[in-house]
């Protein structure tokens, strides 16, 4: 086993709340500013991508992606989320969390890979430490936030199981439990929940499972135990409570695709230049600005652009969109 | 007489859904999106009080009784009221006063396209509600008052094409629409309605 490790066992005494996670992320924002002339070449881009300072753009350019990003609050991350499975409107998925027990829960990771298998997620979490990644969210929607997020690439989980040549995509799907989904009972989508990335988006450094928010254990509403966080598309792609991932050949066909081809695509990049057919993607809400706060521009590939536009060089995203 | 107070309570009654709206929003009841609930919220309202309004007559025709009647008007200008709001805040807090945007949205996107045909009808029907025009427009009066049966399905459809996926509160909002129209068909077939409860004004 590559690694072995294992986190110690905080009692939640000790978990930070977000006063003081907040007062941390300052101090550390201001000795990050202090040495950022050590941050060099690739090492900095990627940084830059974390943070959400896009690399090679100065302070002084107005765009929303130079600001330093400023997460969003605990309670509208929590509050305001589309979780389907546990109720269609914005603030039933935080009522109805209870019902989405995470233990016992298992991964199964098959198709065309040398080792399928299947992974507890507690075996999971021990193998495969969290880091914080603060990214922006994008729904397609219009709406936007900032969330710092726990987790770790996917690609380190992915490589586990040994995808083979024959392995293009990489699909993924939430659990079918009505019991715990009561939202299932009633079939507003076709269940269960399925999405997909191509292989060279799963293996993307920035594309993440995210297993904690706020340094804290990932809330049921936000997709608890496991999610997938693949920061420069709409968030419908960051599938949630994960069960199966599947390595195919052939591109799988992702729930709001399904739904309604000509408003959600496969690729669903964040585009403002190719709007919904029932809204513009060109401007975004910030959650939790005033009613009287204009809203942001929005970035292609949600500001993300230097890490991620060369995977869609010579792609028509007018088409694929 | 408590029936001279009927009117000023159901006055302030409809001002209810504003006065709430307005605590939510300053007690930051409506975040992390208030303009999207202050857009949601004045949009039912319009929807609730047209149904309100084109339930009067069915409520006369089943129960006889005609004092609502008095009321109608003041009903349909209130469902006009929380349009007019409805119509500003898409237009000054949600489409941020972007005309090239808001352009698009109206020759572009049918669920836009069909509310805003919806609240020109009521427009209409509200500026020509006043007795003058009543005189004025005499028997086409009650053919341009017509169009609030088109405008409530519009506005029941505006809120169908606006949903992504869950579409039970437009299937109810439809299925009272409906219900309503049925009330107003004559029946029995050319007979005129008798009602067994039909009670004094």
């Amino acid at each position: 086993m590559r690694r072995r490790y294992r986190p110690p066992f905080i009692p939640s005494s000790e978990i930070t709340d977000e006063k003081l996670w907040r007062d941390r992320r300052r101090i550390i924002r201001a000795a990050g500013i202090a040495g950022l002339g050590v941050a060099a070449g690739g090492l900095a881009t990627l940084a830059g991508a974390f943070s959400g300072r896009p690399p090679g753009k100065g302070k002084g350019n107005a765009g929303a992606g130079s600001e330093a990003l400023e997460p969003t609050p605990w309670k509208y991350i929590t509050h305001y989320n589309n979780f389907y499975e546990l109720g269609t409107s914005k603030s039933e998925p935080a009522e109805n969390a209870h019902y989405l027990k995470t233990r016992p829960w298992s991964l199964s990771v098959s198709g065309e890979c040398e080792k399928p298998g299947i992974l507890d997620i507690d075996e999971l979490l021990r193998l495969f430490p969290a880091e914080e990644r603060i990214y922006r969210f994008r729904c397609v929607e219009a709406w936007a936030m900032v969330v710092p997020w726990n987790g770790f690439p996917l690609s380190d989980l992915l490589k586990r199981f040994q995808p083979t040549s024959r392995a293009k995509y990489v699909e993924f799907r939430t659990l079918y439990d009505p019991e715990r989904m009561p939202g299932q009972k009633r079939r507003v989508l076709d269940w269960p929940y399925v999405e997909g990335l191509r292989m060279d988006e799963a293996m993307h450094p920035l594309t993440l499972v995210a297993t904690g928010l706020y340094g804290k254990e990932l809330p049921a509403q936000n997709g608890a135990p496991l999610r997938l966080v693949v920061p420069w598309k709409y968030g419908f792609k960051s599938i949630k409570s994960i069960v199966s991932i599947r390595f195919t050949e052939k591109q799988p066909r992702n729930t709001w695709n399904r739904m309604a081809p000509d408003e959600y695509g496969f690729y669903a990049n964040v585009n403002p230049d190719v709007p919904h057919p029932r809204w513009s993607q060109k401007r975004e809400r910030v959650l939790g600005t005033g009613i009287f706060a204009e809203k942001r521009p929005t970035l292609p590939f949600n500001g993300y652009a230097d890490e991620v536009a060369q995977l869609y060089a010579g792609m028509d995203l007018r088409k694929y969109f | 007489m408590w029936r001279r107070a009927y009117k000023p309570a159901i006055f302030l009654l409809c001002l209810l859904p504003l006065a709430q709206m307005l605590w939510q929003l300053s007690s930051g009841a409506l975040q992390p999106n208030p303009v999207e609930a202050l857009l949601h919220g004045t949009g039912d309202w319009t929807l609730r009080l047209l149904l309100v309004t084109l339930a009067v007559t069915p409520l006369k025709r089943l129960t006889g009784w005609r004092r609502p009647v008095l009321w109608r008007r003041m009903l349909g200008l209130f469902s006009f009221f929380y349009a007019v709001l409805h119509f500003l805040v898409w237009l000054a807090l949600d489409r941020e006063l972007l005309w090239s945007q808001i352009l698009e949205d109206l020759t572009k996107r049918p669920f836009v396209m069909v509310g805003f045909a919806a609240w020109l009808i009521l427009l209409a029907l509200a500026v020509t509600s006043n007795l003058w025009s009543m005189r004025r427009l005499g028997a086409n009066w009650k053919r341009l008052h017509r169009l609030v049966y088109a405008a409530a399905l519009l506005g029941v459809l505006h809120y169908w094409w606006l949903v992504k996926a869950d579409v039970r509160e437009p299937l109810i909002y439809l299925a009272v629409y409906a219900g309503l129209m049925a009330l107003r068909l004559p029946w029995p077939p050319g007979g005129t309605v008798m009602s067994p409860w039909r009670r004094s004004l």
